[in-house]
């Protein structure tokens, strides 16, 4: 095993990367807005921030996957510009992502020294990559045979193959975003073994979570970002999980209350014990029921892996349940197809827009009339003057702001394509409607529009169900917040809830 | 996240919309997207410099008759393609539909009732196209139930399809077409023969398809339901297109395409062989590519491919007016092939990080 560098003269708590005055904007979204960020040796940074704060963001920054805007990264005092992930790392900066960059198809050794393969004479040196690749998983006390296709692993022994992968390359700093979402809470006292075993040898941990009591017990200082700005760095002696939360959420814009002045309907969606068995026979939603009526909003707040997007897309028709009915108003539409659901009025606004919200090759006018076809369709023909009425609507509606129908749609801010997805939707005259995370990525005016817009159309009697990750959005129009954490519903509360409460119920604690 | 969202935002450049015409920023930008339309005057100006016999109507006209035989499958793999798939069988589709017309028009030989059945032309047609429509329902169900990938399942029934006509004809080919007035079967060199208005019926064929596939595409909820599976497929499903049924029915239509096109070849030959059509696939892939489409998937149309079909047909035939060898024509094909495909690039861009 490669000895670990350890420089005497170097001292615990010296400053190894800054990030001065750092920005990054993205078209017209400022993703990050002038953020000072120091790194010390030996010591464990948290970086906490709501989805959407700039986190990821600026760890892409100082891996070097992305480029800042404006500002500047020093490393050792000096100034340095990083090409790419690999000149970061060359430099000793390695991250360990979110997403899991893993090959699949390959097995767990040469994952861990893919690009870096140990060379002999006459090609790759397979056992000592085994060797290596043993003595890491023994060192994260895992019992994972080098030759397993990664596949093969439950999701958190993934995270171990990552961890192991990012260990192997002797770094000074390490990156981790969202290193245990999915380990055990065994696994991840091993993990905390292991960033403290690197501390004591110099290296810098830059540590990113949603899990706040868990970070809390590993921290040495913590960072917290909130719309792209830093509102808060301090000792870990200074900080209490109170203090967190409101660096993190803050005085939250007003994203509307919720409507009221009018009765709630019938039961327009009826969920009954509804399992959903992903891989392995994981239950992704365990024997979850839930009744939504006519003009109500609920909330549905989780963190990753808590199930709300296979919720949603069980209730929708893409995914199959496995056991449990789903009932729009009387009917039962457990076996019918998604275009089936639309037709009857239960409509989906997915979560990722760009993969299954929006046809890139397609007008914006096109994008909106997509799910409505047969509302200007006269015999065999399509209407143009028919389809041009419904999109100049639809648009007025969800207030899209474009040049006109015939704009490409590639050319709308996110946020104006969040609201071609949803004005495609709500074209379709639905009773119920689903949005996994509708404000993900837009920017805080487009926010407010789109909430403005649900709650305008449940006082018309539609029942609403969004689906969020930021505990603020909770607050806003909902009338009852639903809190899922593993597939099932932890808890239910009314609009007059707080938020630590709601964060609590999510499971964002380590007790498990 | 915030940055993956912002990052596939494409650039803003007004598109192309399928319903209207878009607008165009410069010259450049107009040649870009006129280019099928602009080589082709290109290429009938030079021939005709080159050659006096290039220019003329009877010349276009039986060049046209040409471009007939295998623009009727580019405008069926123009379909296909626009759903983001692809269909080598057509070939052989047009080949198998020419020997199994060949096979009736000769005399179905029914042992067991001891009559050998003549059917008329027109139920030989039909029967025919029947053919094309179920090799292409093999290929849809196989490439939309099966989950097979579309180059596979079509490079399968591009060998199946063959091996069919060659065991039906045992090698050889039908060639006593013409039919005999006794028997009441005449007419079936009618559609490679004939004119209408001095138009040859292959043509105008070709014509009425390119309409009916030009009004389907772009007047139809059908055609719809296709741009959008083949601009993106998951968003489409989520928005309530039968996407299944729409990659099924192209395969199908792209059967019929390729049956009618053997129909034409064979009667313009009177005779059908097994060979028929080899290699064709690689041509109406060809046409669509050169006149504009996405191998993507969701961008394309039947003008372009059209003209791409013009572009190659008309690009042969010169070259054999004016005496270049016929094995230039491949290296021509070739080349104009690689040419559209660099060009279509530039076209639809691809978005930078």
């Amino acid at each position: 095993m490669k000895k670990r560098q350890f420089h005497p003269a170097l001292m615990r708590g010296e400053i190894v990367l800054s990030a001065k005055n750092v920005s990054k904007i993205y078209g017209s979204t400022h993703a990050l807005k002038g953020v000072n960020f120091d790194i010390r040796r030996g010591e464990v940074t948290t970086l906490f921030g709501e989805n959407g704060a700039g986190k990821s963001t600026l760890m892409k920054i100082l891996s070097g996957v992305i480029t800042p805007s404006s500002g500047e990264i020093l490393l050792n005092g000096e100034v340095k510009v990083f090409h790419s992930a690999t000149d970061a790392r060359d430099h000793g900066i390695s991250i360990i992502h979110q997403e899991l960059n893993l090959a699949p198809n390959m097995n767990v050794r040469d994952n861990i020294f893919i690009g870096r393969e140990i060379m002999k004479y006459g090609g790759v040196d397979f056992a000592e990559e085994a060797r290596i690749t043993r003595y890491l998983m023994k060192s994260l006390e895992e019992d994972i045979d080098p030759l397993t296709l990664v596949e093969n692993l439950r999701l958190g022994q993934q995270q171990i193959v990552e961890i192991a992968r990012a260990l192997s390359v002797n770094s000074q700093i390490l990156i981790m975003d969202e290193p245990t979402s999915a380990l055990s809470a065994v696994e991840v006292e091993v993990l905390f073994q292991v960033i403290r075993d690197l501390t004591s040898h110099g290296v810098a941990i830059v540590y990113i979570s949603h899990h706040l009591e868990e970070a809390l017990e590993i921290t040495d200082r913590a960072v917290v970002l909130r719309d792209g700005v830093m509102t808060a760095y301090a000792r870990r002696d200074e900080i209490d999980l109170d203090w967190i939360v409101r660096n993190m959420v803050g005085e939250s814009f007003d994203l509307g209350s919720p409507p009221s002045g009018y009765d709630f309907g019938e039961a327009a969606m009826s969920v009954k014990a509804l399992t959903v068995k992903g891989k392995a026979g994981i239950r992704l939603v365990d024997n979850l029921s839930l009744d939504v009526r006519a003009g109500e909003i609920v909330c549905i707040y989780g963190l990753m892996g808590a199930g709300r997007t296979e919720l949603m897309e069980c209730v929708a028709g893409r995914l199959r349940q496995s056991s449990g009915e789903i009932h729009l108003e009387k009917s039962d539409v457990s076996g019918l197809s998604i275009a089936e659901r639309i037709a009857s009025g239960l409509a989906l606004v997915p979560e990722d827009r760009q993969r299954d919200g929006l046809v890139q090759t397609m007008t914006v006018g096109e994008n909106l009339t997509l799910a409505s076809i047969r509302r200007f369709v006269r015999g065999l023909m399509l209407s143009t003057s028919k389809e041009k009425a419904l999109i100049d609507e639809s648009i007025r509606n969800v207030t899209v702001k474009t040049v006109g129908g015939e704009a490409a749609i590639g050319s709308l801010s996110g946020g104006n394509q969040q609201k071609v997805v949803i004005g495609k939707m709500l074209a379709t005259h639905p009773k119920v409607i689903l949005l996994d995370e509708p404000s993900r990525g837009i920017d805080i005016g487009a926010k407010a529009e789109v909430f403005r817009l649900l709650a305008e159309n449940a006082r018309q009697g539609l029942a609403v169900v969004y689906s969020t990750s930021e505990v603020g959005e909770c607050l806003s129009i909902a009338h009852r917040i639903v809190v899922m954490s593993k597939g099932r519903i932890s808890a239910m509360f009314d609009s007059s809830v707080s938020k630590e409460r709601i964060m609590a119920a999510s499971g964002e604690s380590l007790v498990e | 996240m915030t940055d993956r969202t912002q990052q596939l935002a494409v650039p803003a450049r007004p598109a192309k919309s399928i319903i209207g015409t878009g607008k165009s920023m410069s010259l450049a930008r107009l040649l870009l997207e006129g280019r099928a339309f602009f080589a082709l005057l290109v290429i009938i100006a030079v021939f005709s410099l080159m050659s006096p016999h290039y220019f003329s109507g009877a010349n276009f006209l039986t060049m046209a008759s040409h471009v007939a035989i295998f623009g009727l499958p580019a405008i069926g793999m123009l379909l296909v393609i626009l759903n983001g798939g692809i269909d080598l069988s057509v070939g052989s589709t047009l080949g198998l539909a020419g020997v199994c017309a060949g096979y009736m028009m000769q005399g179905i030989n029914l042992e067991a009732l001891g009559v050998v059945l003549y059917l008329p032309v027109w139920a030989v047609a039909i029967l025919t196209l029947v053919v094309g429509a179920l090799v292409g329902l093999v290929n849809g169900v196989l490439i939309a139930w099966c989950r097979v990938p579309a180059f596979v399942a079509t490079l399968g029934s591009l060998y199946v399809a063959r091996g069919i006509a060659l065991l039906m004809t045992n090698g050889l080919t039908y060639n006593k077409l013409s039919g005999s007035e006794t028997l009441g079967n005449t007419g079936f060199d009618w559609l490679g023969f004939n004119r209408i208005f001095n138009v040859p019926v292959g043509v105008l064929i070709l014509g009425v398809t390119a309409l009916v596939c030009g009004y389907l595409l772009s007047r139809t909820s059908f055609g719809r339901w296709l741009y959008a599976s083949g601009g993106n497929e998951r968003a489409a499903e989520l928005s309530g297109v039968p996407v299944k049924h729409v990659k099924i029915s192209v395969y199908v239509l792209s059967g019929i395409c390729a049956a009618m096109a053997g129909l034409v070849l064979s009667s313009q030959l009177t005779s059908s062989g097994p060979t028929a059509g080899t290699t064709y696939e690689l041509t109406a892939i060809a046409a669509v590519v050169i006149g504009g489409a996405a191998l993507t998937g969701g961008r394309g149309n039947v003008r372009g491919t059209l003209l791409g079909a013009f572009v190659i047909g008309f690009l042969s035939d010169g070259l054999v007016i004016i005496g270049v060898s016929a094995y230039w024509q491949t290296v021509f094909t070739g080349a104009v092939i690689v040419l559209a495909v660099l060009l279509n690039t530039l076209q639809y861009g691809r978005s930078r990080r």
